[in-house]
């Protein structure tokens, strides 16, 4: 969560409630189970960790909502960090998702690139699983296992190239618009 | 690996239609197979990696480019060369089999072999040799119809090495397989790997990575990624020794 809410203010400095519709719009339906106050929990962590720095709002009135959040230079570092990092210890769609969502709206990565950097890690661990469960010595029994662990990487794999797809097209509608 | 190339391509392309209609379906595409490599090439439906499969087998001819085979040139070739070509140079797997329901396991091996015109004594022996090396050494008698589909495919692989082919071609070759049947393919590609025979795949099964020296990623016609994975597990690929 922290990573995802640093992301979206990647673009610009927003409210807490801009935030907080930011992610809504981009989780679509999901979003409506978002818990409001998770964010704003979140964006205080992160100001006490030094990676945001917030501001009040002139004319408004001094709420978490209300406040102006922005990355601080150590913030704009973890989110680098965290957008090139292809590890998927436990696939968390909901991250990867919101980190195209983030790299795309603030132009801190092309989305299509991140998306091949992790098909790339994910081929490679299908193909270790695939490759032990090709051993003969193996057990029936561990063979269940592996073939498991091969069927959840293949469904990883056929979503991030649905994910490749729509930001390719995306990029090129982009692309057409800003001509 | 002897350090030769098997099969390379220049500038390869094929189009359909014209003008607004015009379909690259393969385009501008350099390749370089070394021999002994398994190749694996990746990509969804329609992204032209079945046409460009057949290019590569002499199965179609390209619109513009050159596909070079074991060192000859073959989209010049006249018709009948190429027929030759296709009959004792390339082997060919396919995903729904293509056996001939009527003969059996080792009548549709032998076939190529009669074809090619071998004696009909040395065909046979070859065709039982082939169906042992599948594992199938049992089921030599059995029509298509009494054989599971990973059975069927390994009599398909085993038809396609009759001739001793330079490369071996598949499209789709685990595409109407359930998981056992498909690790029975796998295994047989990779006794085909570590025999040295030069294997070109085209599949959209990323299981086949696990077999594979090198996967290419193909999109819209052309390369998008030449080295999705390019690391065996015994060292690097790009014209070394495995």
């Amino acid at each position: 969560m922290q990573d995802v809410v640093l992301a979206m203010l990647a673009k610009e400095p927003a409210h807490g409630y801009e935030l907080r519709s930011r992610m809504r719009n981009a989780l679509g339906p999901l979003g409506e189970a978002m818990n409001a106050g998770q964010v704003y929990v979140t964006l205080a962590r992160l100001a006490k960790a030094g990676l945001v720095t917030s501001e009040r709002a002139e004319g408004l009135p001094d709420r978490p909502d209300r406040r102006v959040y922005a990355l601080t230079p150590a913030g704009q570092q973890r989110v680098t960090g965290w957008l090139t990092e292809v590890s998927w210890p436990k696939p968390d769609l909901t991250e990867f998702h919101l980190k195209l969502v983030a790299a795309a709206a603030a132009r801190l990565a092309d989305p299509v690139a991140l998306v091949d950097a992790q098909r790339r890690e994910v081929l490679r661990r299908l193909r270790d699983a695939q490759r032990a469960a090709l051993e003969r010595s193996v057990d029936p029994v561990a063979g269940l296992l592996l073939e498991g662990v091969v069927l959840r990487l293949r469904a990883d794999l056929e979503w991030l190239e649905a994910c490749e797809r729509t930001w390719s097209e995306s990029g090129r509608a982009g692309r057409k618009a800003g001509a | 690996m002897n350090g030769s190339t098997a099969l390379r391509t220049r500038r390869l392309s094929k189009w359909y239609g014209w003008d607004n209609t015009l379909v690259r379906a393969v385009d501008e595409v350099d390749l370089e197979v070394p021999s002994g490599q398994t190749l694996a090439i990746m990509g969804p439906s329609g992204c032209g990696k079945s046409t460009l499969l057949h290019l590569l087998g002499g199965l179609q001819r390209p619109s513009d480019g050159e596909v070079w085979l074991a060192g000859r040139r073959i989209d010049t070739l006249s018709e009948r060369a190429l027929s030759r070509l296709r009959r004792d140079t390339v082997g060919l797997v396919f995903q729904s089999f293509h056996l001939m329901d009527e003969l059996t396991a080792v009548e549709n091996v032998e076939m190529a072999a009669l074809l090619a015109g071998r004696s009909p004594g040395r065909a046979r022996r070859r065709a039982l040799h082939l169906l042992d090396q599948v594992g199938l050494a049992d089921r030599a008698t059995h029509l298509p119809s009494a054989l599971s589909g990973g059975q069927r495919q390994r009599v398909a692989i085993a038809r396609a090495m009759s001739n001793e082919p330079q490369v071996v071609l598949a499209d789709e070759p685990t595409g109407n397989l359930d998981s056992a049947a498909t690790l029975e393919v796998l295994r047989l590609f990779e006794e085909l790997r570590n025999t040295g025979q030069t294997l070109v795949v085209v599949t959209h099964d990323p299981r086949i990575a696990a077999v594979a020296d090198r996967v290419i990623s193909m999109r819209d016609g052309a390369f998008a990624d030449d080295s999705l994975l390019a690391e065996t597990a015994t060292g690097t690929v790009y014209g070394g020794v495995r």
